[in-house]
């Protein structure tokens, strides 16, 4: 193992495969697992998945590459996600990007320097009733306006 | 109002989301009726006479659709639940999964045993973690008492439920791709046939069906089909869970009977318009189905009366517009999630979404020339039926039906040579 700690795997063997008739099901789940402890998804971390669940390492690969929510590459502490479709748009969901792009000084698609925001837009979240809705790491933050950027910014720092 | 709540009060009332709640509510006596006393034949037939169509979009009869699955084959069958809940505009599946979890669970246990599954699948999108892990919670506490597990209810039947996330694919909700992805593959919709209920998951017989739908069985088996069928219409039967978005001072997941008018939907229920500025349109079924217009809004909300507008009832998800918003730029908004989303499997899909949003970009810049609009409408209508999937019918369905509706507007930026909206 490269990067993966002993309680990711043990939890990979342990409680993941035997949820599934076929070994190649726990790759999503791996993946998520992997996540979660380290942020991202790194090659050295898709190579270890192969080798817990013995599938080819080109496998992983082709399946985390199509999946947008994993991150392949590190980032911020903090990742914000702003819905900027349909619902969302009415409501004003693009000055909430600008709100969070002037107040962190980042354009979408960057984190701030010292790595604890990320800022990105997203397709339609599934709360469109609450608009405009920010995801937040797993949290969603609904009714958000351009005004109440910089409390939930605030507020973030606080907890970090 | 007919059929409010009806299928669903723990959603407002909040109050059935633990086992101990469910069960003093009624819960698990439907699933208890099956195992003791029901033929899987006899459940399939009365899910069949209720008339429940699929509430994750097609509207496809759920009991014809276990009917499917073969008889005499040996070998394990599965049942996947659909909460990817992608579709824009729909927020109605998390209800569930966060307030009656056990009343899908009852239902999936319902649906497998008519199909002679003993394992099922929940595929939940990956942004729903709180929903999640309120079903797991629910999952759990229904194993330790026995409902889900082996030999339930004192039958020889056994079933094991497991939560699988997504990872942020529209695509996946499609039932072939959704498979794909619950077996760890990218989620490429699968061609078709053969049908899942015939060779889907692992190869095997597997039925696909969405949250709502599953989740509505339980009414179904314990109140009987006839009293399901006392809501709705003849051919849209029952009650259905709508979630209204945009422009409308309340906006949230209702549910009421299938064919109240959509007036009735927009003014009784969601308080009308947010600031009295008139409707300018309606989408009435999530971001796939075309546009109905101020003068078109006199319908009801089933699936015959949408179809015959030329849209569609799809998820049960409203979206609302008020004068004053570009329909070119709802449309540029729409179809760039497409292009987005689209696997990149079929070329008239991978490219013509492109396309299109490239030449709606166009439009809404006011740079396109006059005839180019029919090019436009070419190259939509080009990538319809052509593709592995309904994602590509989509691009060319919503471009069309905005371009039809609101041709002068599209006129407009053309004139105008910028958006005639951008203040
Ligand atoms: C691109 C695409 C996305 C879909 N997304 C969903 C979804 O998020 N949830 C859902 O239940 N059905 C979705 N569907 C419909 C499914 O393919 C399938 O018809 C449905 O899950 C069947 O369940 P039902 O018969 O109970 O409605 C989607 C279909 C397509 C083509
Ligand atoms: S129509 Fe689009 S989304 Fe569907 S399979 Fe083809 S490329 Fe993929
Ligand atoms: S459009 Fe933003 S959550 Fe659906």
């Amino acid at each position: 193992m490269k990067v993966l700690s002993d309680t990711t795997v043990k939890r990979i063997k342990e409680e993941i495969l035997p949820r599934y008739p076929e070994v190649t099901s726990a790759i999503l789940p791996s993946l998520w697992e992997v996540q979660r402890e380290l942020g991202w998804v790194s090659a050295d971390a898709v190579k270890d998945i192969a080798e817990v669940l013995n599938v080819p390492a080109e496998l992983v690969f082709d399946t985390l590459s199509f999946y947008t929510m994993f991150q392949k590459r590190p980032v911020g502490k903090f990742h914000i996600q702003v819905c900027t479709n349909v619902s969302c748009d009415l409501l004003g969901a693009m000055g909430v990007v600008e709100a969070f792009k002037k107040q962190l000084g980042v354009e979408v698609g960057e984190t701030t320097q010292d790595g604890m925001f990320s800022l990105s837009t997203v397709e339609c979240l599934g709360a469109c009733g609450e608009a405009v809705v920010v995801q937040i790491n797993d949290e969603y933050y609904t009714g958000v306006t351009p005004e109440k950027v910089a409390e939930i910014l605030e507020t973030l720092k606080r907890s970090a | 109002m007919k059929g409010e709540w009806v299928i669903f009060p723990g959603i407002p009332k909040k109050d059935r989301k633990s086992l101990n709640e469910y069960l003093a509510a009624g819960g698990y006596e439907a699933a208890r009726k099956v195992l003791t006393q029901m033929g899987s034949q006899d459940v399939i037939e009365e899910v069949k006479k209720s008339g429940l169509r699929g509430r994750g979009g097609a509207g496809f009869p759920a009991g014809v659709k276990w009917g499917f699955v073969p008889r005499d084959v040996e070998g394990p069958r599965y049942l996947c639940c659909n909460a990817d809940e992608g579709e824009p505009g729909t927020f109605k599946d998390r209800e569930i999964l966060l307030h009656v979890p056990h009343q899908l669970i009852e239902g999936m246990i319902i649906a497998s045993y008519a199909i002679g599954a003993n394992k099922a699948f929940v595929y939940v999108r990956g942004e729903f973690h709180k929903e999640a892990a309120s079903l797991q919670r629910a999952i759990d506490e229904a194993k330790e008492k026995g409902f889900l597990g082996e030999n339930l209810f004192g039958s020889d039947f056994s079933l094991d439920i497991v939560v699988h996330m997504g990872a942020g694919a529209y695509v996946c909700g499609e039932e072939t791709a959704l498979i794909n992805s619950i077996e760890g593959r990218r989620g490429w919709p699968r061609l078709r046939p053969p049908f899942p209920a015939v060779k889907g998951l692992y190869g095997r017989p597997t039925i696909v069906n969405n949250v709502e739908t599953l989740a509505s069985v339980p009414f179904i088996i314990s109140r009987g089909a006839d009293e399901f069928r006392k809501y709705g219409t003849e051919k849209s039967a029952g009650t259905k869970l709508f979630a209204v978005s945009g422009w409308v001072k309340k906006p949230g997941v209702y549910e009421r009977e299938l064919g109240i008018p959509l007036k009735e939907l927009l003014e009784d229920v969601c308080g009308g318009s947010r600031d009295g500025r008139p409707f300018y349109f309606v989408i009435p079924g999530g971001i796939s189905a075309p546009p109905l217009t101020a003068d078109e809004l006199d319908v009801t909300m089933d699936y015959e009366a949408l179809a015959e507008k030329g849209t569609m009832l799809g998820s049960g998800a409203v979206m609302v517009f008020p004068e004053g918003t570009c329909p070119v730029r709802v449309a540029l908004r729409a179809i760039k999630f497409y292009e987005h989303e689209s696997c990149g499997q079929c070329t008239p899909c991978r490219e013509g979404s492109g396309w299109v949003a490239r030449m709606l970009e166009d439009v809404e810049k006011g740079q396109l020339v006059g005839e180019d609009l029919e090019l436009l409408a070419d190259v939509a209508q080009n990538i319809f039926g052509k593709t592995v999937c309904p994602l590509g019918d989509s691009v060319a369905l919503v471009t069309l039906g905005f371009l039809k509706k609101f041709r002068e507007e599209f006129e407009k930026h053309l004139d105008a040579g910028r958006c005639p909206y951008a203040e």
